[in-house]
């Protein structure tokens, strides 16, 4: 399958033009987010930046100071699924163009995604190495009070690779599986388990 | 312990490495899960090549001896801490202990009741079993309380069936699967985690002592990837590497099955100490 190019920030259209099934290779500026962020958005907290159009990348990364320059050792995506209580109220209000981490959303940010024009990407949980050679500087890191995996890195990425799973127009692959994998289940509860001599 | 807990952080398992690589051979060229695990097994030669962490969540940090009791034990306490503080500052374990009450992360790892080191006191040489487990994948981890209507589960190794099924199922791709599952089935609230945890220890290409047991490890192993739910939950052919049980005694009243997700990057090492401390051998 080929590979669709796509520069953070988005453009409208590009986020409109990707469907669920896409694999597409990411480059340009992002930030990373995950639980603490998240909350402090929603709460009143102002972003240290202008975040229309970005990747929000839900990933807590190993950093270290070599030389007085920050250096990431490892950075893969974290479980999106923690901040679905607050990543519906981010997109409609500060209009990233797509969130990345693995596991997928739920039904409320699948709303926000269709109303707004966002999509998912989801990135390959745990291959933090070859993730970590995508970034190739660190721009900056804003709230870092929080802690280094929960401050906001602003990342530049040269072509990461990630799957198109949920899109502006209200698909999404983890309902698929998530249907398709229950249905076999049901199938499976009806075949009793005997010792096999 | 140094060497010990930088290689679990940065180089995978053998075991583990070569069920990745068949889960692999087993994809179609071209599809999701086939570049899924081409992407995973790509990272894990970087990390090993690096020497840097497989996973940025270096995970929380277990650890279990098994010896004699006397007063190294406390030595070895200290190298541990002293180990992974250092590794904190090296970047080759995450800052990953934070205070409930205060929220403040403790920058070096350690904390209250952090890291948990279990000790067993047995006549022979010490034997070190380490685990870095990822936060996600240990979220996945759950415990049933048999019988159990929802799943229609008994008090018999079909309930078990259903509970590993039903565990699997619901974690789908966020544990990040392919997974390897420890059970305990029996035990109590407490010791069941801790012992399903212990099983995840065991090797992938061991074969359970128990007949029953084995058989019920490679009919769920077989039967979960057949859900379809596939590497990072993306659909494919492999959904678990593996699955191990163990078993407790249980209390009349209680029927307990522990199911404990571990990530595709399992990262566990067990050796062997000399009388001074040092790695004797890698088991």
């Amino acid at each position: 399958m080929d590979m669709k190019q796509i520069t953070s920030p988005l453009q409208h259209d590009v986020i409109k033009g990707l469907t669920v099934g896409d694999m597409v290779s990411i480059s340009g500026r992002i930030v990373t987010g995950r639980d603490q962020i998240h909350k402090y958005l929603t709460s009143g907290g102002e972003p240290p930046i202008d975040l229309s159009g970005l990747v929000i990348y839900h990933c807590g990364p190993v950093v270290i100071k070599e030389k007085g320059q920050w250096k990431i050792t490892a950075a893969g995506p974290t479980t999106s699924m923690r901040e679905e209580p607050y990543q519906a109220q981010i997109i409609s209000k500060l209009r990233p163009g797509a969130i990345m981490g693995k596991g997928g959303m739920g039904e409320k940010t699948k709303k926000a995604m269709s109303e707004c024009g966002c999509v998912y990407l989801h990135a390959a949980g745990g291959a933090a190495q070859y993730l970590a050679e995508c970034i190739i500087k660190v721009e900056g890191v804003h709230l870092e009070e929080f802690g280094q995996p929960e401050a906001m890195w602003v990342l530049t990425i040269k072509d990461l690779p990630a799957l198109v799973t949920m899109d502006s127009h209200g698909n999404s692959l983890h309902d698929t599986i998530l249907n398709d994998s229950s249905k076999r289940l049901e199938e499976l509860f009806s075949q009793p388990f005997s010792v096999k001599k | 312990m140094y060497d010990l807990i930088r290689k679990t952080s940065t180089v995978l398992p053998e075991d583990v490495t070569s069920a990745i690589k068949k889960a692999l051979a087993r994809e179609d060229k071209g599809s999701v899960a086939h570049k899924t695990f081409d992407i995973i097994l790509k990272s894990i030669v970087l990390s090993s090549k690096k020497s840097l962490p497989i996973c940025q969540d270096t995970g929380t940090i277990l650890v279990m001896i098994e010896g004699r009791p006397d007063k190294s034990i406390f030595h070895l306490e200290k190298s541990i801490k002293d180990a992974i503080r250092k590794l904190t500052k090296e970047g080759i374990l995450r800052q990953n202990c934070v205070c409930p009450l205060t929220e403040k992360n403790t920058l070096d790892n350690t904390g209250l009741h952090v890291p948990q080191i279990h000790f067993e006191p047995v006549n022979r040489p010490t034997k070190i079993s380490i685990m870095l487990k990822g936060g996600g994948s240990e979220n996945m981890s759950t415990q049933y309380s048999l019988p159990n209507s929802k799943i229609q589960a008994g008090r018999d190794m079909e309930g078990v069936r259903r509970c590993i099924l039903d565990a699997v199922f619901q974690a789908q791709g966020k544990g990040c699967a392919p997974g390897i599952i420890g059970v305990c089935i029996g035990g109590d609230r407490a010791s069941g985690y801790l012992f399903a945890k212990k099983q995840i220890f065991r090797n992938l290409e061991d074969k359970n002592p128990s007949p029953v047991l084995a058989s019920l490890e490679k009919t769920v192993l077989k039967q979960a990837n057949e859900l379809g739910i596939g590497p990072m939950g993306l659909g494919g052919k492999t959904t678990l590497l593996g699955v191990k049980i163990g078993n407790a005694g249980r209390h009349p009243a209680s029927y307990f099955v522990t199911v404990s997700y571990s990530c595709w990057a399992t990262r566990r090492y067990v050796v062997e100490l000399t009388q001074k401390g040092e790695i004797k051998k890698w088991i």
